[in-house]
């Protein structure tokens, strides 16, 4: 092995396009264990939403669609920085990479915290509410498919529960990039990280594209 | 080139395993061979704990009352045999060990494309290990290794939330692995490696590791619906709310039997190598049996739905599993049938790894056949969750994986340490180890079809006899297996010295040093001819084999 | 499989599309398509075509390599196989049971001593 290689070839690689070419397949194919992870929630929504629909159609009544249509907004958008980000990476524009993925982690982290002013609707329903819609002993809601509608709230808390742990891994991941970007590590010639963490961010963007629809947006006609 | 058996040596030159001998150069090793090792002695120590718990309740079983254990405690005993045995010995076993150490070896690179999170994938997979085994010793988990609800989520005692974490952080751990062969043998094949001539050890592990990716996770999200209904009483899958408990069992099985190929495709690719090189033979039908890997791996996607016969789901979607379930049987009989063209007119020697070649092969049939038996609907109603089905799948998993995985151990285990172990002992071993399974399984078919049912410890008189031969196979079995262990540690120090290629066989891994340097190859090998061409010299030189012309042993 | 970068407007079209598409679903959510599986299935499409966006433009697999398609639409097929197969059992519960019901008179209404040893040996 010659003098000539960069710090960021790794020992084992040949050249960097080889490098470059294993770390994409990689995130690509650990994005179809995602995937097949979500579907199996989405498999389980199927099915109750088949055997319940009147519950589904109640339970999703329950939801907040404003909140819900303004986060699907902002996640969009974090997806447009983020993709900038990669952008300026590409072009070599060192410090434009670091901004946009600061504002994507500032986005994402807007994301969760619509996310958790939601869940403490559910938990805190207000004084003149006569439900409370966290699945368990204390569940209630009067309707003949309140235990039906239980099932529709563990649903909902466990798909936007699983997704939020992903957002949360992804902006941890993207702090650790930003520390990075700032001090200039990623350039033209390398921008591996910021690739992969872009397809990952991504992708749990179009989790949340179908999730706003199922869990929202049903039986509102 | 070629083998040149040297007893004299005494210092081995400079290898993976003398580099350096810290502790900490082993525990943070990236070197996907120390990596195989680590995963090697934790999954045998794994192999100790799930055989000990066999055997306890093996001793149990001879007499027909409860006198060694109480009803309770039984369960707990095989939870925790399945639990180790499937998810923390088998399914990591021939791709976490084998497949670590050979596949950047046999593609000609210097390691995975991934070392750090191969690293990561031991140290995950230590984690779901010992986070099971805290579950069984902080009082033991009694559902069976499948978690069936409702009882994992409302009657089993809360030991169960540990052991499904354990699960499924293990699950990572095969994701990690499986995702790392993919990548590796895509993009890091030795220059004139091309798909074809990949040995079919590789394709194995590829079509494993798609396996893998695409079960697994489902699994994955399967545990953690247990989860959150067991730890925070979400109902999911609770009748009383209107949940459906064979909505687990679809997400359950769509994952466990895929896994069953996870466990079963590995050891084909052993066994293809073993015969290969044993009958000193190209194998007939390589592609045949490349594409059957394949073939297995996607059809083992649309049968899961023949554990659920007896379940409520309905007639009509058993009588289309049952019929999908036929189709599998389709690519495991091609590979059968091109093994057996391999060995016949190849000139076979019966070394010790093709002892457990030939276990594979015939255990692997009778696994396979009565596999057909379970998969008929109209039998299945008398045979499921009988010890019929206890004898098959131990045939198919004992007989056909750990012999594969103990095969290609002997096969691969000179390359792995630099010495050989007493080739006479190693052949001993092997017929106890064959006679004491079949003795331990057999018997179990019989009560199986008489009625016996399985996780049952208290039982009608008349199977006192077969379960009595049944046990008495067990301990023969575990004799076996403690033999084997005793010589290869043995071998560590005092074998012979293996040299580069004992067995006179072909593929890259054989062309360099045993136990290869720390980077697999003083310089990257190029490719000259397809696989297994045992006319050929080596895989990279223009020369005919001396050797095999002379003829072997 | 060299990526050419993509030009800032391209990106921008792609995000107002999907603001766009996302107006779009929330507004005819509220229109009564007559049945409920049409709702469903405008909602979908829309949702998969904000999925194609995303994964086609900003997950760059229009200039990728023939194999990360193959992946992604691996995945799909997974999924299908997956959902397609489970539905198979709960969208076929009621067909051999409402033919036994016509078959066998009292099958509709079985007497509980009929009911209790067909229960144990499985599903007749
Ligand atoms: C020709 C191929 C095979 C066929 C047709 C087949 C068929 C079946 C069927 C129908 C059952 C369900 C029986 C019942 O519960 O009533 C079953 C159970 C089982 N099979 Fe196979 N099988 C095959 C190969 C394998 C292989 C290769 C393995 C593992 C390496 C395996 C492992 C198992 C296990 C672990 C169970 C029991 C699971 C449990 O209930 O705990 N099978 N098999
Ligand atoms: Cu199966």
């Amino acid at each position: 092995m010659s003098d000539s290689r960069p710090s960021y070839l790794a020992h084992h690689f040949d050249h960097l396009e080889q490098q470059k070419q294993s770390a994409t397949l990689g995130i690509w194919l650990f994005l179809i264990t995602e995937v097949m992870f979500f579907g199996g929630l989405f498999l389980g929504y199927i099915v109750y939403r088949g055997l319940y629909p009147e519950a589904w159609h109640l339970g999703s009544g329950k939801l907040d669609i404003a909140l819900g249509a303004t986060n699907t907004v902002v996640l969009i958008f974090s997806s447009l920085t983020m993709a900038l980000a990669v952008r300026s990476a590409q072009v070599g524009n060192r410090k434009g990479c670091a901004h946009y993925l600061l504002a994507t982690i500032i986005l994402g982290s807007m994301f969760l915290g619509i996310k958790a002013i939601e869940y403490s609707h559910k938990f805190f329903p207000g004084p003149d509410s006569h439900y409370f819609l966290i699945p368990g002993k204390n569940f209630s809601l009067a309707s003949p498919y309140a235990d039906q509608v239980q099932i529709f709230f563990s649903f909902y808390f466990t798909m936007t529960g699983m997704h939020a742990i992903h957002m949360i891994i992804g902006i941890g991941i993207l702090i650790w990039l930003y520390v990075k970007a700032l001090k200039g590590s990623y350039h033209e010639h390398y921008y591996n990280p910021v690739e992969v963490t872009g397809l990952y961010w991504h992708f749990v963007d179009i989790v949340w594209i179908f999730l706003f629809p199922l869990l929202y947006l049903i039986g509102r006609h | 080139m070629s083998s040149a058996p040297d007893t004299s040596a005494t210092a081995m030159p400079k290898n993976y395993l003398n580099e350096k001998i810290t502790v900490s150069s082993w525990l943070l090793t990236l070197d996907h061979k120390r990596i195989a090792i680590l995963y090697l002695v934790s999954l045998l120590a794994f192999f100790l704990i799930g055989g000990l718990a066999a055997l306890v309740f093996r001793v149990e079983l001879m007499t027909p009352e409860a006198d060694v254990l109480r009803s309770e405690t039984y369960n707990k005993f095989f939870t925790t045999h399945g639990i180790v045995m499937i998810f923390f010995f088998l399914i990591p076993s021939i791709p976490a060990v084998l497949g670590n150490f050979l596949v950047p070896v046999m593609i000609g690179a210097r390691d995975f494309a991934f070392p750090k999170i191969n690293l990561a994938s031991w140290y995950v997979f230590m984690f779901g290990g010992v986070l099971a085994l805290i579950a069984t010793i902080a009082g033991g988990v009694e559902t069976g290794w499948t978690f069936y609800t409702p009882y994992s989520t409302m009657y089993a005692n809360s030991n169960v939330i540990l052991a499904v974490c354990g699960a499924f952080i293990a699950g990572f751990s095969s994701i990690m692995t499986g995702l790392n062969f993919i990548v590796t043998i895509h993009k890091m094949r030795a220059p004139g490696l091309t798909w074809f001539r990949l040995p079919l050890f590789i394709w194995a592990m590829y079509a494993t590791a798609l396996v893998i990716l695409l079960g697994t996770p489902v699994v994955a999200i399967t545990l953690v619906m247990i989860f959150v209904e067991r730890a925070f009483g979400f109902g999911i899958f609770d009748p009383a709310l209107g949940g459906d408990p064979i909505l687990f069992q679809h997400l359950f099985w769509f994952y466990s039997h895929p896994a069953v190929y996870i466990m079963i495709l590995p050891a084909m690719g052993v066994v293809s190598e073993l015969i290969s090189c044993f009958s000193k033979r190209r194998l007939y039908g390589y592609r045949v049996i490349v594409f059957s890997s394949l073939a297995i791996a996607v059809i083992g996607f649309f049968v899961w739905g023949h554990h659920m016969f007896v379940s409520s789901q309905s007639t009509f979607a058993g009588l289309t599993f049952s019929f999908l379930t036929f189709f599998v049987a389709v690519p495991t009989a091609l590979k059968m049938l091109n093994w057996i063209m391999t060995l016949h007119k190849g000139s076979v020697s019966l070394a010790s790894p093709m002892l457990y070649a030939f276990g594979f092969l015939g255990l692997f049939v009778i696994g396979g056949l009565t596999g057909l038996f379970l998969s008929t609907l109209a039998t299945d109603i008398h045979l499921h969750d009988t010890y019929f089905v206890v004898a098959h799948f131990h045939y198919v998993m004992v007989g056909g994986g750990v012999m594969g995985f103990l095969g290609g151990l002997h096969f691969w285990w000179p390359k792995i340490t630099g010495r050989m172990y007493p080739e006479g002992l190693a052949i001993f071993a092997a017929i106890v180890i064959f006679i004491g399974f079949n003795l331990t399984f057999f018997p179990q078919f019989q009560l199986g079809v008489h009625g016996m049912p399985r996780r049952y410890h208290v039982y009608p008189e008349e199977f006192q006899v077969l379960h009595i031969a049944s046990s008495t196979g067990a301990m023969v079995l575990g004799f076996g297996y403690l033999i084997m262990g005793a010589y290869l540690i043995w071998s560590l120090k005092f074998g012979k010295i293996a040299g580069k290629n004992p067995w006179n066989a072909r593929g890259l891994e054989w062309e360099t040093d045993s136990p290869p340097p720390t980077h697999n190859f003083h310089e990257t090998p190029v490719v000259r001819h397809p696989v297994y061409a045992y006319e050929y010299a080596s895989e990279t030189s223009n020369e005919p084999d001396v050797q095999s012309e002379k003829g072997h042993v | 499989m060299d990526h050419p970068v993509v030009p800032v407007k391209t990106y921008l079209t792609i995000f107002g599309a999907l603001m766009v598409l996302t107006a779009l679903t929330v507004w005819v959510a509220f229109i009564d398509f007559g049945h409920g599986l049409l709702n469903d299935t405008v909602a979908m499409s829309i949702a998969v075509l904000k999925a194609l966006l995303v994964l086609v433009i900003f997950m760059h697999l229009k200039y990728s390599a023939k194999i990360l398609w193959l992946i992604a639409g691996s995945s799909v097929i997974w999924m299908i196989i997956m959902i397609g197969l489970t539905l198979t059992d709960y969208r076929s519960r009621e067909w051999i049971e409402s033919q036994a019901h016509r078959a066998i008179p009292w099958a509709s209404n079985p007497p509980i001593e009929q009911a209790a040893p067909a229960a144990d040996d499985g599903h007749h």
